[in-house]
């Protein structure tokens, strides 16, 4: 017979999950609700005349190929911005962590860039590049290299691709730092001891030990790809030249704050939305498993 | 803190409440920042001191777009200000929103205030206007796209000033031939190398009167002629003759560090080249299309109106009519025209402009002026009245950029800019009624 142990019930639980229940609630659940029911409607910019259409916000996008178009972008970006912002940490705070000397110095100069807000990072990039005044079309001259975002998409897209992933690198540099420090000196000792040199110790035993860091970040560099990067669009090319780069979130924004199509842009967001719960479940789903804790 | 500063803090914040309480406060929602700003803050504080019943607070709410979209926004939470700055291609869109404006003309005459339209300039006030001739809101800065060229390059050159496309060619080559980078780039395409090219040679950019006449209204502006002239300018792309810079006035700085020789944008600009070129410059008048027309007929304006928004006191209201009156007062207008560049909204702020002789001292700047009173404005060319147009111009700036690149033909990027733009038309007029 199997004994069954019954704890009196409590409030004390639920008492204790509320604030975050509550939280959820009015930050997320009803935001994103109204984003759903906004989506069935279409709507002046006052919402003066309202007209609720079922789906016809949602068949119109299905029917337009610049949107459909936006999806391969999309994923491009994302990749390209978390692989690079990830790789350049991880390459940093694997320095990071051997400096002795001066390591604060380091680490604070390091997780600077966190503190600067989207558009200023865009802003910052927009000067260091512009095709007349900045400084790198102006070096980029020297070694042959004709450079002209305003005009030529695929140095645009590598061009948001570079500010996007700068501005992410601190934030995972800080994650990874913490990691490696987390790891008993004893074991990367020992493995010195056994004739292990840095580059063998990092790919055979740090890289291992930090992989639940590096699937943590997977999954917030995804989302911040996905999500936080129109500033920096907006800042730098407002998805041009020609849309090429206009990435799924950058239409969002600019259809709903600038085109004032409030349905239209509901409705993309709902599809973003889905798209990126479903990537999340496909990363913890597959990518976890691979993950040794 | 010690007390003492303590309670003269109090005292000085119940004397200021006490001021307010007894003034009736307008708020308007502008989109000027940096200088333009100032002068803003400086028109509002000159009225509030000119009268003790109302007082003007303005508030800055960062560019054109993001001050319509926090109107918009706020009208929602019916939290709105009374007055609002909205760029020219916002007009169908508050056209259309009959519940939420407060037309000017009819706010002017339940305030008893005098206000005659035929004070303004035909060019300004028509973009503004019902079918049936009333007036909207009220015209504040309006501006024209000219000619803008280097004096210095093109005298060195050996060249005049260009006064017809043929002559644009011409004169691209020379600067390019004399050792400049680029002969010609230009901002706001769709403002300058469709909307105004059209009305520059009376062509018709929609059906309905440019949309004047109705939402159901089609884009024309793929036209045979207006693709002619942007495979032309294309090819000059060939040689450098012509030089994309971006969208807006991102190409402003081809033109002021001496790449460019020409740059046609917006005559506000006035301001902006004169505090960064270091060369002589001037401005002309949009080029002519010989194989077009015979002679030019008007430019079009751009540039953004003020519009007050329904819901708030009559008492307030009375207090924004003298307000706009006071604004539009040659005085001011004049002034304002004197130190942004923008336009004088009405004929005696331009006369007066002559009699002070500011055009005498500095020649050219009655350019903009002069484009837009050519000839009464037909049809083709009194404005536009499109629903959704702050997005078709997203799409003709894609298209045309396409077109830029190489990897469109003019009518190829015309036809889907068009067919994009009749999509977007389509939805607007779903809403509007």
């Amino acid at each position: 017979m199997l004994k069954r142990v019954h704890f009196p019930a409590s409030v004390l639980p639920y008492l204790l999950v509320a604030p975050q229940i509550l939280v959820t609630l009015v930050f997320f659940i009803w935001p994103a609700s109204q984003a759903v029911y906004q989506s069935f409607l279409i709507e002046d910019a006052f919402g003066l005349s309202t007209e609720f259409v079922w789906l016809e916000n949602f068949t119109l996008l299905m029917d337009d190929a610049i949107y459909l178009a936006s999806f391969g972008r999309t994923i491009l970006f994302s990749v390209a911005v978390a692989f690079l912002s990830m790789s350049m940490a991880l390459i940093l705070a694997g320095f990071a962590d051997r400096v002795v000397r001066g390591a604060t110095a380091y680490r604070t100069m390091l997780i600077w860039p966190y503190a600067v807000a989207p558009v200023l990072a865009g802003a910052l990039w927009v000067f260091m590049f512009n095709p007349t005044l900045g400084i790198f079309p102006f070096l980029l001259e020297m070694v042959g290299v004709d450079w002209n975002h305003y005009l030529n998409g695929n140095q645009a897209m590598a061009l948001v691709i570079f500010a996007a992933a700068w501005k992410q690198i601190a934030y995972n540099f800080l994650f990874y730092l913490a990691a490696m420090q987390s790891i008993p000196r004893s074991l990367i000792e020992a493995a010195a001891i056994d004739g292990a040199g840095p580059v063998r110790r990092f790919r055979d035993l740090i890289f291992p030990l930090i992989s639940p860091t590096t699937f943590f970040l997977l999954v917030i560099n995804a989302v911040y790809a996905f999500f936080d990067t129109f500033g920096i669009i907006h800042a730098i090319t407002q998805g041009g030249p020609a849309n090429a780069t206009t990435i799924l979130v950058y239409k969002v924004f600019n259809d709903g704050f600038v085109g004032l199509d409030l349905g239209g842009s509901a409705a993309q967001s709902v599809i973003l939305m889905f798209l990126v719960i479903s990537m999340t479940v496909v990363q913890f789903r597959y990518v976890e498993r691979k993950v040794e804790y | 803190m010690s007390w003492r500063t303590i309670f003269f803090s109090t005292a000085v914040l119940t004397v200021s409440a006490g001021m307010s309480l007894a003034q009736t406060e307008i708020n308007w929602w502008h989109a000027m920042g940096g200088t333009n700003g100032e002068r803003v803050d400086k028109i509002a504080a000159d009225f509030n001191a000119s009268q003790p019943d109302y007082k003007i607070v303005p508030s800055f709410k960062g560019n054109y777009t993001e001050t319509m979209t926090a109107a918009v926004a706020a009208f929602r939470a019916k939290e709105h200000p009374h007055l609002v700055q909205v760029f020219e291609v916002g007009t169908a869109t508050m056209m259309a929103a009959k519940g939420a404006i407060y037309p000017v003309e009819q706010l002017m005459s339940d305030a008893g205030e005098a206000f005659d339209k035929s004070d303004y300039l035909p060019a300004v006030i028509s973009y503004y206007q019902t079918p049936e001739g009333e007036l909207l809101s009220m015209p504040f800065n309006s501006s024209t796209p000219v000619l803008w060229y280097n004096a210095d390059a093109l005298s060195a050159a050996g060249v005049e000033p260009p006064q017809t496309w043929d002559e644009v060619k011409v004169a691209a080559k020379a600067l390019v031939d004399n050792g400049m980078e680029c002969g010609l780039s230009f901002g706001w395409q769709s403002w300058v190398m469709i909307e105004n090219y059209s009305a520059w040679h009376n062509l018709e950019m929609g059906t309905k009167e440019n949309g004047f006449a109705g939402f159901d209204t089609e884009f024309t502006f793929n036209n045979d002629t207006v693709a002619a002239r942007l495979d032309d300018v294309a090819a000059m792309s060939e040689g450098n003759l012509f030089k994309y810079g971006g969208r807006r006035g991102d190409s402003l700085p081809l033109f002021t560090s001496g790449e460019c020789g020409m740059w046609m944008n917006s005559s506000a600009y006035y301001g902006s080249i004169k505090s960064q070129a270091d060369f002589a410059f001037g401005q002309t008048m949009l080029p002519l299309d010989t194989a077009v027309a015979d002679a030019p007929q008007n430019s079009i304006i751009g540039g953004a109106t003020l519009w007050a928004l329904a819901g708030h006191d009559d008492d307030a209201y009375k207090g924004l009519a003298k307000f706009l009156t006071y604004m539009s007062s040659a005085e001011v207008q004049a002034w304002w025209h004197q130190e942004t560049g923008y336009v004088p909204i009405t004929t005696a702020a331009y006369h007066l402009s002559q009699e002070q002789g500011f055009y005498d001292s500095n020649p050219g700047t009655d350019t903009a002026i002069k484009q837009l009173s050519l000839n009464a404005p037909t049809p083709n060319s009194r404005g536009l009245r499109f629903g959704n147009f702050v997005q078709v111009r997203d799409v003709i700036n894609e298209e045309l950029e396409a077109l830029w690149a190489g990897n469109k033909t003019a009518t190829q990027a015309l036809n889907t800019a068009a067919e994009r733009g009749n999509a977007l038309l389509r939805k607007f007029e779903r809403t509007a009624n």
